[in-house]
């Protein structure tokens, strides 16, 4: 507002004339909230009783990852086998699984690290609970590569630790770059997590009237005490690991893609693959935060910090890289054509055709006629239908996993070793159980922690301006 | 105690301008500016961070060349024990590895925290400059602090309940 001012008063000319239109921004909290209120709000989501909602969640959650804790426990007692792979396909639901879950993270790191290098503020009020997404879907991703080991007391082998046989691991696998892209990944994600709430904590601290809340709390934020020289480290530390976590994370579904790409397979052994999954990873990690947001400012009432324009923004992020990922599709099948492979010719037309046809179509479906909707203002300002088109995203990007890794695998090069894959009841629970694993975390999450960056919020208000200061009231 | 980041940049600068270097501010969030207000030097993070990410890039290379070209030497597809080709994407991963250990230290460290034992933090009103409103601390191990003029300096300057605080 002020620089409308002070371009007019420098270049009278035209602009006298023409007076420059002036175009309102859509506050990033809504009804002109004080700093308190914001404090009030947020921390009286961590501070009230437990709602009676909550628990009822948190002991459906908790049943649902029984299913997960059983799946494993029969999984490891009695062998890899309970899964339904055999040759040729050992790469079925469990990376399936991993996949899906580890790309539904993504979206987490691009609104923390990605939209804070762009300037971007509206992610300030989802930042922190797409972030917690990250870290838990990470969780539930690390689960599959590690038991699908087989012999996962043997897992430790993945990493280089020195050991009695002097056998060190193969750097030229894709899959043990992986190892160090998860590991890595999920460990900057904790990181980031936790050093942007470290002045929340403060806050809950200094809010907190209970001792053992002043002790977790104040353990917690290390002693911060909101100086404005400690301030200034800590924004530079906070824009240096969003500029390293942007790098990480394009770099993470890159070499996920690698598993595939790297490897001979007809329908995998393409270069399309590290934008593609990259794309189709944040495509999917926006529908999972579209399906936890929406509910939580439901339930908490939160229209004033999440507001209209919100929404808008991330069905507008999920319909850009929804026809990324159409795109992509469609480029597959181009380049299958023009680059003249018999093999791959085929893989995609048993893709499209095949016995895993319905597979696809669910896919086509859901990721890329879905995300379209999103074109139409009617479509995102209907809150439940936002919420319904984000859970097919999910299962959209689950059946993209799906498709791949099964219709390469079963039909490959020999028909004579062709097969179909069928998942056993272990691996339904199992995956099931995932999402109590997720759920369970996220509920914790949401009772315990600062589920919105409060002093970001802060920052982004209009009396947070000091050259505005009095000028707004 | 001020009671908007407009007020407190102000009276930042003139505190600045009275020539104190033990001082602070303590607000809700980042004030846009208050480091030039204050005179605060631009932080010294990037410099450790550079720091970890060399070490991270370099260890990973060194890793695998030590493990795949010298303590274990597996022939596998007719690849080459080393090249810095495959082993890049493990060293990229450690290079962020580091660099966000070392930013998160480093922050830690020039900021002397943790530390839970603080005057600032025995303050009964802290609460306060976590929640909505804006303080400017002054110690008195500052060369130029006096108690009336210090007191009178920060009242001039519009700031409300000026209290001493115990060490």
């Amino acid at each position: 507002m002020a620089h409308v001012e002070e371009t007019s008063a420098e270049t009278p000319a035209v602009l006298a004339e023409v007076a420059p239109a002036h175009l309102p921004r859509a506050p990033m909290v809504a009804n002109n909230r004080s700093f308190a209120w914001i404090s009030d709000k947020i921390c009286g989501i961590a501070e009230e009783k437990t709602p009676v909602w909550w628990w009822w969640c948190f002991a459906v959650a908790c049943f649902v990852a029984s299913f997960t804790v059983f799946g494993i426990t029969y999984e490891v007692s009695t062998g890899i086998g309970v899964w339904g792979h055999r040759s040729p396909i050992n790469w079925g639901w469990p990376i399936v699984n991993f996949v899906f879950w580890i790309g539904i993270g993504h979206a987490g790191t691009l609104i923390s690290a990605i939209l804070c290098l762009l300037r971007q503020k509206w992610r300030t009020s989802i930042n922190r609970s797409a972030e917690a997404m990250t870290i838990f879907a990470v969780v539930c991703a690390g689960i599959f590569p590690v038991f699908h080991v087989g012999r996962v007391w043997n897992a430790w082998f993945l990493f280089p630790i020195p050991n009695s046989n002097m056998i060190w691991q193969n750097f030229r696998s894709p899959l043990e770059w992986d190892v160090f892209a998860v590991s890595t990944y999920g460990t900057v994600s904790v990181l980031f997590w936790y050093v942007g709430m470290i002045p929340d904590l403060a806050t809950l601290r200094d809010r907190a009237v209970i001792k053992w809340r002043q002790i977790f709390y104040g353990v917690l934020a290390m002693g911060w005490r909101n100086s404005s020289r400690h301030w200034s480290n800590y924004e530079m530390a906070y824009l240096i690991l969003a500029g390293i976590a942007t790098p990480l994370v394009l770099s993470v579904h890159t070499i996920v893609s690698f598993d595939f790409a790297v490897s001979l397979i007809p329908g995998w052994h393409t270069t399309i693959f590290p934008p593609y999954f990259v794309a189709g990873a944040i495509f999917s990690g926006f529908g999972m935060v579209l399906t936890l947001i929406l509910p939580l400012r439901a339930v908490y009432k939160l229209d004033d910090l999440v507001t209209q324009y919100h929404i808008d923004c991330m069905c507008k992020i999920t319909l850009a890289t929804g026809s990324m990922v159409g795109y992509a599709y469609a480029m597959e099948f181009f380049i299958a054509w023009y680059g003249a492979n018999p093999n791959e010719g085929f893989t995609f037309i048993n893709r499209a055709f095949g016995p895993y046809a319905w597979a696809y179509w669910i896919m086509i479906s859901c990721n890329v006629i879905t995300p379209q909707l999103f074109w139409f203002k009617k479509v995102r300002q209907n809150i439940p239908l936002v919420w319904i088109l984000s859970i097919f995203v999910n299962v959209g990007m689950w059946f993209e996993r799906f498709v791949i890794i099964c219709t390469s695998l079963t039909r490959d090069f020999l028909p004579s070793s062709w097969g179909y894959l069928s998942p056993t009841i272990t691996d339904v629970f199992t995956f099931f159980g995932t999402f109590g694993v997720f759920s369970t975390l996220f509920l914790l999450f949401i009772r315990f922690l600062p589920i919105m960056a409060i002093a970001e919020l802060k920052a982004v208000t209009p009396q947070a301006d000091p050259h505005a200061g009095h000028d707004q009231h | 105690m001020f009671e908007t980041p407009a007020d407190v940049m102000r009276a930042a600068e003139k505190v600045r301008e009275a020539g104190y270097k033990f001082w602070d501010v303590h607000s809700p969030f980042p004030i846009h500016g208050i480091d030039r207000a204050m005179g605060t030097k631009r932080s010294k993070v990037p410099r450790i961070s550079l720091a970890g990410g060399i070490t991270g890039f370099c260890t990973g290379m060194a890793m695998i060349w030590y493990t795949d070209a010298f303590a274990y030497r597996l022939t596998v597809g007719g690849k080459p024990f080393f090249s810095p080709l495959f082993a890049f994407p493990v060293s990229y991963e450690l290079t962020i590895l580091f660099t966000a250990f070392a930013t998160i230290i480093g922050m830690f460290i020039l900021n002397g925290l943790p530390m839970h034992y603080h005057p600032v933090l025995k303050y009964p009103d802290i609460d306060r400059a976590t929640n909505d409103l804006f303080y400017i601390v002054i110690e008195s191990r500052d060369p130029k602090f006096n108690p009336q003029a210090t007191r009178a300096l920060l009242a001039d300057l519009g700031g409300q309940a000026i209290t001493e605080l115990e060490e």
